[in-house]
């Protein structure tokens, strides 16, 4: 396994905007030093020797959990836009999106 | 670039500097530039529901009808795996010869509300297919890095003045597409023209369509292409800087986009020698890409484990399950026309076999010789004649297709006559073409009555025929047509002919030397003209200018 990188306030900064989280100055602290004991943390586990041991992909020792493919009636119409903030047309009624989907 | 060779539309790239559309054009004293391209397809999967929830998957509902907690990614909901989407998938992966492996699903997190769960359950570094490739008609083997499962996008539809994104004041989103179920397609960047990359994608199309997996449909939007394109040096071993160019929704999108896109690299490394790496948009109308985000701008996805789903590992007795209902694919249905031509195809019965594949008409040509007609005029009439009327076509009565092209294939009916009662049969759906035939009053005119009708239109124009003699080749065409007129269409214009080349052939054999008459005794054969006699001394020149003084 190779070195968990070490953390600083810029890095926190990024991660906050990926996430859309407006963090103030003080709180941009307070995280940095939390995640920055997190990261240490798996400095810990990086230190073992995992030689032999297969990756774990999922806590639970399952695989293939699968459903038919028979369709099934979702939500009432109305109930689906219920949660919108605004509607138009049946649809979803969302500001002007600034750049282009992924 | 040529602006008129490089830029479809006859926009030349701004900026560029004029210099060769690759793979074409070249630097003054440097060697030519080659276009790279590696696409990466997206197929939606034709499954009944959706990828992780009971809701339909279906095309061209009321918007946001077919959704459920799931798919709008409602507070306390849980994706569950559609097990069909999985053996779709498996079937792509297997006609592609890639590697099936046990896999895992990743959340790709980014802020757009066609997603309304903030992300998109992807597989990301452990893909159910990997490594396989893609043999083109044209003999080139396109690498397939990998093949795997994700979810579609909800549809947003700008709005606004110009239905342009940056001029739309408000956007609208239907989820019906969100969460149906998708295949991305990622080809090595193996493909060297926008030509190759069409074929590429019509060819995985077909396949796609042989797997079941897909419809096929990209006026529909379930085959989507996104083209990473860049440009080398001829010979050159590294690849250049690669933009990718999305919002490509045709083949002739896709054709447009590359040409125009590695013009404008190439026009940009000849003026400045530096491409910058972004993500381009293709604007159909303009006809050029324009810039939608740099290198820096790109998407941090932040990628991780999806929590909510447990691996994947089909067994073996799955997978073979699943290869084993794939139905012939496109390269096994062109070998199978082939190998009925009985010789190796020629040029133009590859493109016939080819057409004839990519319409889905091989079954009809396969039956119909199997019903005894000559397979290389079943495949000559089938890509010629039925191509143009394909709903017709797909539901025509092999046996009535055959036993037409049989007849003609015995000089029962010429061609003209052929293709008429083709159109017929087209219409019914099938019926008997003899009768259908007789119906029309056509019967093929016997050899005799045919040189009859040849030799009465060459001795009604006496003038014609000398200066065909001399030379005139083009009147062959005259000729012809009046037969035809003689004969209500009956005549076979190949009949017809070898009937005026053998008469051409008695009267003199050089056109050029086409001198005094006594000349002609001696060249003309007499030999010749004594085996096709018993008709009289039609062809005799003396005879026809007789003729020619009696009219």
């Amino acid at each position: 396994m190779t070195e968990p990188p070490s953390l600083g306030r810029d890095d926190v900064a990024h991660v906050a905007q990926l996430a859309r989280l407006a963090l103030g100055e003080d709180e941009l602290e307070t995280f940095t030093n939390q995640l920055a004991r997190v990261i240490e943390h798996a400095r810990d586990v990086a230190a073992l020797d995992v030689e032999g041991v297969p990756p774990t992909t999922h806590a639970l020792p399952v695989r293939n959990v699968l459903r038919e493919d028979d369709p099934r009636p979702g939500l009432d119409h109305e109930e689906v836009l219920a949660g919108a903030p605004s509607t138009e047309d049946g649809r979803f009624k969302v500001p002007r999106i600034v750049g282009e989907a992924p | 670039m040529s602006v008129d060779g490089g830029a479809p539309g006859g926009t030349a790239p701004r900026g560029g500097a004029p210099g060769g559309t690759a793979p074409r054009g070249g630097a003054p004293g440097g060697t030519a530039w080659e276009t790279v391209v590696g696409l990466e397809v997206h197929c939606e999967l034709k499954t009944r529901t959706k990828l992780f929830c009971s809701c339909k998957n279906a095309f061209g509902d009321e918007p946001n009808t077919n959704v459920c907690p799931v798919c709008l990614g409602l507070p306390g909901s849980l994706p569950v795996l559609n097990a069909f989407a999985v053996e779709l998938a498996m079937r792509i992966g297997t006609a592609l010869h890639c590697e099936v492996r046990p896999s895992i699903f990743h959340r790709k997190n980014y802020f757009y509300p066609d997603m309304p769960k903030d992300y998109q359950i992807s597989q990301y570094d452990e893909p159910i297919n990997v490594g396989g490739w893609l043999e083109l008609p044209d003999a080139t083997r396109v690498g397939i890095v990998r093949a795997h499962i994700e979810e579609d996008t909800g549809k947003t539809t700008h709005q606004g003045e110009s239905g342009r994104i940056h001029a739309a004041e408000y956007a609208l989103v239907d989820y019906n597409r969100a969460g149906v179920p998708l295949v991305e397609i990622v080809s090595e960047p193996d493909l060297r023209s926008a030509a190759q990359a069409r074929l590429y994608v019509t060819e995985l199309r077909a396949v796609l369509v042989a797997t079941g997996a897909s419809d096929g449909r990209m006026e529909e939007g379930s085959l989507r292409v996104d083209a990473n394109v860049s440009v080398r040096r001829l010979g050159d071993g590294a690849y250049g800087t690669r933009c990718e160019v999305k919002n490509l929704n045709s083949l002739r999108s896709l054709g447009r986009a590359i040409e125009y896109e590695a013009a404008r690299q190439v026009a940009l490394l000849e003026a400045t020698g530096i491409v910058a790496q972004e993500t381009r948009h293709w604007d159909e109308n303009a006809g050029r890409t324009v810039p939608l985000r740099s290198k820096e701008e790109a998407f941090d996805y932040r990628y991780f484990p999806e929590p909510d789903l447990v691996p994947l590992a089909p067994d073996a007795e799955w997978q073979a399950r699943a290869a084993g209902a794939i139905g012939l694919l496109p390269a096994e249905r062109r070998a199978r026309l082939s190998t009925l031509l009985g010789a190796a195809p020629t040029t133009q019965q590859a493109e016939q076999v080819r057409v004839v594949v990519s319409q889905g008409l091989d079954d009809l040509v396969v039956a119909a010789a199997a019903g005894g007609a000559p397979a290389d005029l079943v495949l000559v009439r089938a890509a010629n004649e039925l191509a143009s009327d394909l709903d017709a076509a797909l539901s025509l009565d092999p046996g009535a297709f055959g036993a037409l092209v049989a007849m003609e294939a015995r000089g029962a009916l010429t061609a003209t006559q052929s293709k008429a009662v083709l159109v017929e049969l087209l219409t019914a759906g099938g019926g008997d073409p003899a009768a259908i035939a007789a119906a029309k009053g056509f019967e093929a005119l016997s050899e005799s009555s045919l040189a009859d009708a040849v030799r009465d239109v060459v001795e009604a124009h006496p003038d014609e025929w000398e200066r065909f003699m001399a030379g005139e080749a083009k009147l062959a065409g005259f000729f012809t047509g009046q037969v035809m007129r003689a004969t209500q269409g009956k005549a076979d214009g190949k009949a017809i002919a070898a009937e005026l080349r053998r008469l051409r052939e008695r009267d003199g054999p050089d056109p050029t030397d086409h001198g005094g008459r006594g000349d002609r005794d001696d060249h003309g054969g007499r030999g010749d003209r004594d085996n096709h006699g018993g008709r009289g001394d039609g062809g005799d020149r003396t005879g026809m200018e007789r003729a020619g003084e009696d009219v």
